[in-house]
């Protein structure tokens, strides 16, 4: 289990028998010789579980949180006239919310129903940032989205902790940084991508160039996410001040936490997307139990 | 808008009022008072991790009387957003204001060895500080302001504090939410540490000019370490106190009643 890919790479594969039946159950002519390998460490497995789990909660409390107040500006102090970013209402002439609008650079867009204004439990249209099916509780409570919001930060920054000691001690940033060649290759890699080409053989023992950077993204992006959500902290910026040096200030680090939160969303789709259009029982198969089937080159 | 919201709370729910009769024992203070956690239903999983959020916090803060960030006169907000009650309606609070609060005096009490009566004057007379400082809401918004008010330590040395004193209580003029019980005065409680913090203040100016009403005059606090929520506006009694479960709904504020942290360092 605690092979590095590259060792698996050189080494014969690693054959399985109670695995390999299951390639051997199709049809000889038709069965290309399939390795079934380890892809991911029991460590890692258990790192990515909790740190979707983790995820989801903190995003949609999160979400809970920004609606107390929908709105994104640069520096220390919120620009309450011209934010760069809102979700506000528009109320007719009783105060009533009738539509939803999402402010980006001061470009509106109509967004009722889902940001700004959205229908409450009795259907009706109700001023929210992000809609109450997104949020944690799903009703408008900043404090319990708070409670939620801290509880599973810990737990996050737990798991990460674990897996960053992974990422350097044994070395399993290795798997993930990109090579020179692997650089050169990355317009073959968006091509292949695009054609839903997906490597096999020797080539599907590694990580191809864009899971690379997708997951080393993610691997930088988690860190300064938390980073900036502690500099929303007026305690934790009077024992670090440097933090607010570092993000231009305290409604700058909630932005940056915000768009961070965002790219994080972003990279989920693509990876779920990924996922399925890769070998979804393969790729699941490979998070749960680490066994990775891989598919050997049609010749 | 989103404020309005915090300032009357949605019709309690189920699940939150259990929630906060769960909490029971002024668990915001955990740390302070691990081993009476009380009965395993009052444990709430999820508010475990604010006892850990606030030992981390006063370990990163430390002995050190770390200063929250200053800035230069040029950062003040052009505006900045009053929160909370703007305009008390308390009758109390009203008569006092029509005479521009000349008979507003602050009450210092509770576990101390000298219970004064100091105006505004005398208040002014106490060692003072300014200072240019950044306000976050709980809400997640921030403004810059100046103020300037008497250091809360030279007050509490001018009292003295007796041996059992763990927290200063501010007891408010203004009524946040109509209750049957009295629950909805404004209060809050810090501990002994923020209290004698330096930048620790009651103010009574902001902005270089006297406190507005919208902001709390004629005295709020400043307890730059924190969210705004703790910096009790309309101030009109100080008791130092051992414990703060017997005040209102126990968890030692109007906000932490309703379930917000206590120590609201993040």
């Amino acid at each position: 289990m605690r092979e590095r890919m590259d060792d698996r790479a050189r080494n014969p594969p690693n054959w399985r028998p109670g695995l390999t039946s299951i390639s051997s159950a199709l049809p000889a002519h038709a069965a290309p010789a399939a390795r079934v390998i380890v892809r991911h460490s029991a460590l890692v497995r258990v790192c990515h579980w909790v740190n979707a789990i983790c995820f989801v909660v903190l995003l949609m409390s999160g979400m809970q949180i920004f609606n107390a107040d929908p709105q994104l500006t640069w520096g220390q102090t919120t620009n309450f006239t011209r934010p760069f970013f809102s979700l506000t209402a528009r109320e007719d002439d009783n105060g009533d919310p009738v539509a939803g609008v999402t402010t980006i650079f001061g470009h509106q867009f109509n967004t009722t129903g889902v940001l700004g204004a959205s229908p409450g439990d009795d259907g009706s249209l109700e001023e929210h940032g992000f809609p109450n099916w997104a949020t944690l509780p799903h009703y408008q409570d900043l404090a319990m989205g708070r409670r939620w919001h801290f509880f599973f930060a810990w737990i996050l920054v737990i798991n990460g902790l674990v897996y960053f000691a992974n990422l350097i001690f044994r070395r399993h940033i290795r798997e993930l940084w990109p090579s020179l060649k692997d650089l050169r290759d990355i317009p073959h890699a968006i091509v292949e991508h695009v054609r839903l080409r997906f490597p096999t053989g020797d080539e599907a023992l590694h990580y191809n160039v864009l899971q690379k950077l997708a997951y080393l993204s993610v691997v930088i992006a988690f860190p300064i996410l938390v980073l900036a959500g502690l500099t929303m902290s007026p305690a934790v910026d009077a024992a670090f001040p440097w933090l607010l040096t570092l993000f231009h200030g305290r409604q700058a680090a909630r932005a940056v936490h915000f768009l961070l939160a965002t790219y994080l969303v972003l990279f989920i789709i693509v990876h779920l997307v990924m996922v399925v259009l890769s070998g979804p029982i393969n790729n699941l198969r490979s998070m749960i139990t680490g066994r990775y089937r891989i598919k050997e080159a049609q010749r | 808008m989103s404020d309005e919201r915090l300032i009357r709370p949605a019709p309690p729910r189920l699940t939150r009022r259990k929630l906060i009769i769960g909490l029971g024992v002024g668990a915001a203070a955990a740390p302070l008072s691990g081993c009476d956690a009380g009965s395993p239903q009052a444990l709430n999983i999820l508010e475990k991790a604010e006892a850990v959020t606030y030992a981390v916090q006063r370990a990163l803060l430390g002995p050190r009387t770390a200063l929250a960030r200053e800035y230069s006169p040029g950062a003040i907000s052009p505006w900045f957003k009053p929160n909370g009650s703007t305009d008390p309606e308390d009758p109390t609070y009203v008569a006092l204001r029509k005479d521009g609060f000349k008979d507003w005096k602050l009450e210092v009490g509770g576990l101390v060895e000298r219970p004064m009566k100091l105006s505004l004057s005398e208040l002014r007379a106490l060692p003072s500080r300014s200072q240019i400082t950044r306000h976050d809401c709980v809400e997640g918004w921030s403004c810059i302001g100046q103020w300037k008010g008497a250091q809360l330590s030279a007050l509490l040395k001018t009292a003295g504090l007796k041996r059992e004193a763990r927290y200063i209580a501010f007891f408010c003029a203004d009524t946040l939410e109509q209750t049957l019980d009295n629950t909805g005065k404004y209060y809050e409680t810090i501990g002994l540490i923020d209290a004698f913090h330096p930048q620790t203040i009651l103010a009574y100016e902001m902005n270089y000019a006297p406190l507005k009403v919208e902001h709390g005059a004629p005295l709020r606090l400043r307890v730059e370490r924190q969210l705004g929520y703790k910096m009790a506006k309309y101030i009109m009694r100080i008791e130092a106190i051992d414990d703060f479960k017997k005040i209102s709904r126990g968890r030692g504020g109007f906000w932490e009643d309703r379930g917000y942290e206590w120590y609201a360092g993040i």
